[in-house]
């Protein structure tokens, strides 16, 4: 770090508390998985995600052996829940890779503190994400037809469909989230090899580590190709939830064909993503005692990423209502009306409340320097962001172009329970992961160390 | 002991009935030729045999058809198992299966037969063509050459198909609820039979609903002669009572009126739904109706003052909403102004406009108009409009009397009221009931429920069709074979006679009522065929027979046997003086079910499903309600209210409906069943209980209540309304004829221009190139809704119902759906047809976001569904701007039930669950059709191909053809200026496009009804 940086930093919270040393980071961290007794609270919480869990798989056994029926979805609205929940977790993950490939190119080292369960983060997200278009088919046994491959049943996709298209968004992402992180985890596997003290511990994290030893040359691969990932990651977490967005812009519904969805689904994306990670950041660090290393200064960066990407969506939700009206298309005036007066019209405040009013604490630095409080904030947020889904898919839908086929949507148990049990697994997945893994990079909240600093020879 | 019985008894030890084989060895002597067995016990006639082909499931178990209980469905699932043992070790049916050595004639799989035949309703008949496939009826369809009904059907006769397969139909004889062979009822029957011979059968009574077939009218006259104490009674909930009843009262006679509407060019309608299924005629009255509705040529007008919404007072070109009490009132009054020629004392304020102009509109179209009332007005209502028709010299020009359809044309309520008498009498020993349900259906103050229950008549036998209320209380219940299963012959409107052709040999062995009468005659083991034939060859004579036969059966109807005309004259004298109605009390209204009837068609899941045509209600019958009356009561769609008539109470849910007078409910019959199968059991409410004989359609004093709670009510039309809240939708696109005359492309105003785009055109898919496109033109001045296209697409594209819960979460599967809107003062509203199939676009906003290809294109211009594609994402539904896409949410169809296996389109896939489906426009129609013109080296012609919906229209409302021909019907209609895409801002280039409406209002009435003209009408 330069002078002046350092200057700068230090008017505001560290990154790192002051204190630590090599030793004492990768002693904190590593404990946490290696030496730290499975606690009750952990296990009730483990064991209450894991019922919901369970929950979850007897829905889709259910819903398996009945059909999409006993969703609430009906004509005109075909898509409910199910499309509103992948949107909203898809959405959920982009913040994950954004902290890690994003902030490491732009050599944002805060982030290191919080990628790596970021990115837990959005692997999770994304697996809950891609259950829902797979379990929304009528015929979800046949879910391999929407890929190309090589059959005799002269079958190939239909590739001007959106739906193609986010069978690749979606795939690609969670490779490419999968491997990022992966690789990022090595040094970190191969340190909790070396202290293991469970042979079968050691063994498993040996395999994984992949015969990482630390050398030099293996560091400069390593950067070379988290780099290179990084590189891969940046242009997805503006791709991917473009192509979801493009699932609506492309019909010709009033209100889904709407050029502006993609830069406002991103950043809708990010300002759920950013909400999630403090929502997971606050309690963990308080359970962990956790709180030198993810800093007031995290949170507070994380509160004002929300609140740029919370303009940005207000600024979306703006220029929709502004062209219902300037349009002078019937229809999208209708929409905009409908949305404020319809059925549904609580939705739609609630909306803007959770989405556009109530974030606007995070302008005040003593709010935003507040944990109880941003937990609170993210989560309206996360309710807000899942609402706007829920406009956008089932408001849009359930009253169209004729007045005959108007309709109602309400939620079954069965929808409640498959969204619920995907929460729950995420959950499940997170008490798994912050148990068997390092939740903080070891090696990168090294680099944060004074020490750590490579200083030209005087 | 044989080796053999043996041998049995080890594999079979749950048998324990003895087998005497000398029995056996005594049948097989006395069998001569080829007879098969299916076992032992069936040639020795056990009783557990019998009993076990009777019953589908052991003793007990058919109790519990209307629904299963936890507990009934453990002990029938055991006794299923315990059955399915048993099944196990009976021996495979030995049974011949020998192919055709030489092919029948015009017999080849795959390729449909058509039978002409015969669908009765009410007396009436309509003229059908049954469409058979290798033996099995799947489809019905319009006549369209016999001579008196247009060629098209109603929703009923389209239905009656389900009937026919329906499981739930009564398939055995029962005594006390046991099954019992035909031979033990002849056993029991033959005894009291003889002793009545001995009295002149002066304890016989029967009877029978409305009777037009002369076979079976001959067979009672028998056997009346035959035993002359006997009476034969009539009994049809759904009368004519006061049709015949008035002309009774100024004419002297019961007469039949049949109009000649193509000639009219005023009609009033005093309350009679004419446009409607189930109203005498109606596929005749539909069809000349809409042969006038062209504004190229000279239309009518249409005046309809009704006491409910109805489609007739849809089409109105004036409508007046009026409680029913009033219409005698506004009848008179005309009567009396067109009798005078003056205009002076004229009714009540808010009639008079209308009144006049309807007054000076028939003045000036003297012998070109017609007044037609309906069935539920009273007599004298109906002498007033044979009076109106006299004065206005109609008689003979517009209208025609002739003879009752009915072969007994005496009153319903009258005869049932005196056959209830009887009963309570102690006059009647044996009570025959030929069809009919009167323990649910006869007035519930003469309780015939009671009568039957508590008189002790010895012998009680109901035939029918259904096990049901009736059946419950008779001693033998009689299974009838249903009309497409047994001989016979009916009288359509206008009396032309049809031979009603068995398509198939009767599914459960059930008799006619022919063949009962002939029975009942001493004819014991007399055929269906010779009894019908037997009848026509006395009337028709030996000489050359065979050849007439041969050409009633081929063309569906005999010659010659229509009506004569008959001349009768009103006269006024015997009108009763006018009573005064009460004008501040709330009038009640019973009507027959759109779509049930009297309550017939209650396990009909195709009616059950289909959309009442005013308030798209399905599965229900809640009680209607003007919107200002709902104002008042502070009700509102779907709450409780409770009536209250006579002391009987109640509680029934509200449905607002548009239109509906003030101060007046309408409520259908026909629901309520305790006892109709699975399907109609227990759906809605029981209006019987509150109607009484002596004022069977309407009366005041009704008292309504609001009570707390809600009740789902199960409507498919999402909103009626055509005024959007934020700009109109001119979605049914409509005019006067004045206005029309000016501007002839009114419709196309909104049509935009081809090729707008900001993107350079590409070169699209040149379909003028090709030998065929398909196209359908929608009349909406023809359209009536009557509903009758929706059911025909459902019965020829196997197409399942859903049920009541799936409707109101909005899962209902028809692919062709009829949208009625309002518009304007829901007191007082406009309203609208507009049939929806698919559109067929050619920028078809489905196709390009299936990411499997499931639905695609067509060179023809259609956008086919690839079922087995489908993966069911539902984006195509979403994408759909008309939303005719049907999604199979959960396994919706039946699988399982053999009948309705018969019963399906062999041509039309049968959709699995988790799959998109929609209209096809009859693929498979064009499909056999392409095959026999390839194979003939030519092109289809232009209207041998009809689709489905186009073939049953009675009004031909539906046009389907080759827009690359530019002499099709369908070109040329697309020609006019009335042609307009729905939604065609969205360039969506859709095939079925509609010809605009156009209403022909007189110029003088401003403030009544529908008197504002279209673009001036004030909007709600």
């Amino acid at each position: 770090m330069d002078r002046e940086t350092q200057v700068t930093e230090r008017r505001r919270a560290p990154v790192i508390q002051p204190g630590y040393t090599f030793a004492t980071i990768t002693d904190k961290i590593s404990s946490i998985v290696l030496a730290r007794p499975v606690t009750n609270s952990w296990l009730v919480g483990f064991g209450f995600a894991g019922l919901i869990t369970m929950m979850l798989l007897y829905a889709i056994g259910y819903l398996f052996v009945r059909g999409v029926g006993i969703w609430g979805v009906n004509i005109p609205v075909a898509w409910g829940f199910a499309i509103v929940n992948f949107v909203w977790w898809i959405g959920i993950g982009h913040a994950g890779t954004l902290i890690s490939a994003i902030l490491l190119l732009l050599r944002q080292q805060w982030r290191n503190s919080i990628n790596r369960f970021a990115e837990a983060m959005t692997l999770f997200a994304v697996a809950c994400a891609g259950l829902f278009p797979l379990l929304h088919l009528g015929r979800p046994w046949l879910f391999y037809w929407l890929f190309p491959y090589p059959n005799s049943m002269t079958y190939w996709p239909q590739f001007r469909s959106p739906l193609v298209w986010d069978v690749f968004a979606v795939s690609t992402y969670f490779t490419i989230s999968l491997v990022f992180w992966f690789i990022g985890l090595i040094p970190d596997l191969a340190t909790l090899r070396d202290r293991a003290e469970n042979r079968w511990a050691a063994m498993i994290y040996g395999i994984l580590a992949m015969g990482w030893r630390g050398s030099a040359r293996h560091w400069k691969r390593y950067e070379k190709a988290y780099l290179l990932l990084a590189g891969l990651a940046t242009p997805l977490v503006l791709s991917v939830h473009t192509v979801v967005s493009f699932d609506f812009a492309i019909a010709i519904l009033p209100g889904w064909h709407t050029t502006i969805f993609p830069p406002y689904f991103v950043a809708g994306a990010i300002y759920s993503g950013f909400a999630m990670v403090l929502m997971l950041a606050i309690p963990i660090r308080k359970w962990y005692a956790l709180e030198d290393f993810i800093t007031i200064r995290h949170l507070e960066n994380s509160a004002k990423v929300m609140l740029a990407t919370g303009l940005i969506v207000a600024y979306g939700y703006a220029t929709e209502a502004f062209m219902g009206w300037y349009s002078g298309n019937d229809l999208d005036a209708f929409l905009l009306w409908n949305r404020l007066h319809g059925p549904y019209h609580l939705t739609y405040y609630a909306l803007l409340f959770a989405n556009v009013g109530f974030p606007q604490v995070l302008w005040f630095r003593k709010w935003r320097t507040r944990p109880g409080l941003l937990f609170l904030v993210s989560a309206v947020i996360l309710t807000g962001m899942w609402i706007e889904r829920f406009v956008i898919v089932v408001i849009s839908l359930h009253r169209d172009f004729l007045n005959s086929s108007w309709g109602m949507y309400y939620p079954t148990k069965w929808d409640w329970m498959t969204f619920i049990g995907t929460l729950g697994f995420f959950c499940f997945a997170f008490f798994l992961f912050v148990r068997i893994l390092p939740m903080i990079s070891i090696f990168e909240m090294r680099t944060l160390l004074p020490e750590a600093e490579v200083k030209e020879a005087e | 002991m044989t080796e053999r019985e043996n041998q049995m008894r080890e594999v079979c030890p749950g048998k324990r009935g003895k087998l005497d084989w000398g029995e056996i060895r005594r049948r097989l002597e006395q069998t001569k030729g080829p007879e098969y067995w299916r076992s032992l016990e069936e040639l020795a006639a056990s009783h557990e045999f019998r009993d076990l082909m009777g019953r589908e499931f052991p003793r007990g178990a058919s109790e519990w058809l209307d629904g299963l209980s936890r507990r009934g469905f453990l002990k029938l699932m055991g006794a299923s198992l315990a059955l399915a043992g048993l099944g196990a070790c009976t021996k495979q049916p030995l049974e011949p299966i020998v192919p055709y050595v030489k092919q029948p004639e015009e017999f080849v799989p795959g390729r449909p037969l058509f039978y002409a035949s015969a669908f009765t309703m009410r007396g009436y008949a309509t003229p059908i063509l049954v469409e058979s496939h290798l033996g099995r009826p799947t489809k019905i369809e319009g006549n369209r050459e016999h001579p008196a009904t247009g060629g098209g059907t109603d929703a009923f006769a389209q239905a009656s198909l389900l009937d026919l397969y329906d499981p739930d139909r009564s398939q055995t004889i029962t005594y006390l609820g046991d099954p019992y062979s035909w031979s033990s009822f002849l056993a029991a029957f033959r005894g009291p039979l003889a002793a009545q011979k001995a009295v002149q059968g002066s304890g016989i009574r029967i009877l029978t609903q409305t009777v037009s077939s002369p076979t079976l009218a001959d067979q009672l006259r028998a056997f009346l002669k035959l035993y002359p104490a006997a009476r034969w009674h009539i009994y049809e909930p759904v009368n004519r009572d006061h049709a015949y009843g008035g002309a009774q009262m100024v004419c002297g006679q019961p007469l039949e009126t049949q109009y000649r509407l193509e000639k009219a060019d005023v009609i009033l309608s005093l309350d009679a739904d004419f446009l409607y299924g189930g109203y005498p005629g109606f596929t005749r009255l539909a069809a000349d109706y809409a042969s006038r509705r062209h504004p190229e040529q000279a239309m009518n007008r249409l005046y309809v003052v009704e006491s409910t919404a109805t489609s007739t007072g849809a089409k109105a070109d004036h409508r007046l909403p009026l409680p029913a009490g009033r219409i005698e009132q506004f009848a008179r009054t005309l009567h009396r102004v067109l009798e005078s020629n003056r205009e002076e004392g004229l009714g009540a304020a808010e009639q008079q406009p209308l009144l006049s102009a309807v007054a000076r509109d028939l003045r000036a179209h003297r012998g070109r108009s017609a007044v037609i009332v309906g069935d539920n007005q009273p007599p004298v209502v109906h002498a007033l409009g044979h009076l109106i028709n006299e004065t206005l010299g109609n008689v003979g020009q517009t209208l025609v009397y002739t003879d009752p359809v009915s072969a007994s044309p005496e009153n319903s309520m009258d005869s049932v009221r005196e056959l209830v008498s009887d009963l309570r009498g102690g006059k009647v020993d044996m009570l025959i009931i030929l069809g009919g349900n009167p323990v649910y259906d006869a007035p519930r103050d003469l309780d015939f429920a009671d009568a039957l229950k508590n008189s002790r008549v010895p012998l009680r036998i109901h035939l029918g069709l259904y096990q049901n209320e009736t059946a419950e209380l008779c001693h033998w219940h009689l299974n009838e074979a249903h009309y497409l299963e047994a001989w016979g012959d009916t009288r359509s409107y206008d009396g032309t006679v049809s031979i009603i052709q068995p398509l198939i040999a009767p599914l459960y062995d059930g008799k006619s009522m022919y063949e009962f009468m002939a029975l009942l005659s001493g004819q014991s083991e007399a055929a269906g065929y010779q009894l019908v034939q037997g009848y026509w060859q006395k009337q028709h004579g030996v000489a050359d027979f065979d050849s007439f036969w041969r050409r009633a059966l081929h063309d569906g109807w005999i010659a010659g046997t229509a009506f004569a005309p008959r001349t009768a004259v009103a006269k006024a004298a015997n009108l009763p003086a006018a009573a005064s109605p009460q004008a501040e009390a709330i009038e009640i209204n019973f009507r027959p079910d759109p779509t049930i009837w009297d309550g017939r068609f209650s396990n009909n899941a195709w009616l059950q499903e289909l959309p009442k045509p005013m308030s798209k209600m399905t599965w229900d019958n809640p009680v209607y309600i003007a919107p200002a009356m709902a104002a008042r009561l502070k009700v509102e769609k779907k709450d409780l209210v409770e009536l209250e008539l006579g002391g009987r109470r109640i509680q029934v849910p509200v449905w607002v409906q548009a239109g509906q007078p003030d101060n007046t409910v309408t409520v259908f019959l026909g629901y309520g069943r305790r006892r109709a199968g699975r399907t109609g059991t227990g759906f809605g409410f029981d209006f019987y209980e509150l109607r009484a004989g002596a004022l069977p359609w309407f009366t005041t004093g009704v008292g309504i209540r609001k009570i707390s709670g809600s009740y789902d009510l199960a409507s498919t039309q999402g909103m009626q309304s055509m005024d959007a809240e934020i700009g109109e939708r001119p979605l049914v696109r409509e005019t006067d004829l004045d206005e029309y005359r000016r501007n002839p492309n009114f419709a196309q105003e909104q049509e935009p221009a081809k090729d707008e785009t900001l993107y350079p055109v590409l070169p699209g898919f040149d379909y003028a190139k090709e030998p065929y496109a398909w196209g359908m033109a929608i009349d909406l001045n023809a359209c009536v809704g009557c509903n009758n296209c929706i059911v025909a697409c459902q019965a020829e594209n196997n197409i399942p119902v859903v049920g009541k819960e799936q409707v109101i979460r909005g899962r209902h599967m028809h692919w062709l759906r009829v949208d009625t809107y309002y518009q304007g003062d829901r007191d007082e509203p406009r309203a609208f047809f507009q049939p929806v199939p698919c559109m067929q676009c050619e920028h078809a906003p489905c196709e390009v976001v299936c990411p499997v290809g499931a639905t695609v294109h067509s060179t023809e211009g259609l956008n086919d569904m690839v079922y087995n594609r489908c993966v069911g994402t539902r984006y195509c539904s979403n994408n759909c701007p008309y939303k005719v896409r049907r999604f199979n949410f959960l396994r919706f169809q039946d699988w399982d039930t053999p009948q309705f296996k018969m019963m399906r389109n062999p041509n039309v896939t049968v959709r699995s669950r988790g799959v998109m489906e929609k209209c096809t426009y009859c693929i498979q129609r064009i499909t056999q059709h392409r095959v026999d013109a390839e194979r003939a080296d030519t092109l289809i012609k232009d209207g041998e191909l009809e689709t489905a919906c186009q073939q049953s229209c009675p009004t031909r409302a539906i046009i389907f053809g080759n827009i690359n021909d530019p002499h099709s019907k369908v070109a040329q209609l697309k020609r006019s200026p009335r042609n307009y895409s729905l939604l065609g801002e969205l360039n969506t280039r859709p095939r079925t496009t509609y010809l605009a409406e156009i209403r022909n209002p007189s110029a003088q009435p401003r403030s009544a009804g529908q008197a504002v003209p279209a673009g001036q009408s004030e909007h709600s």
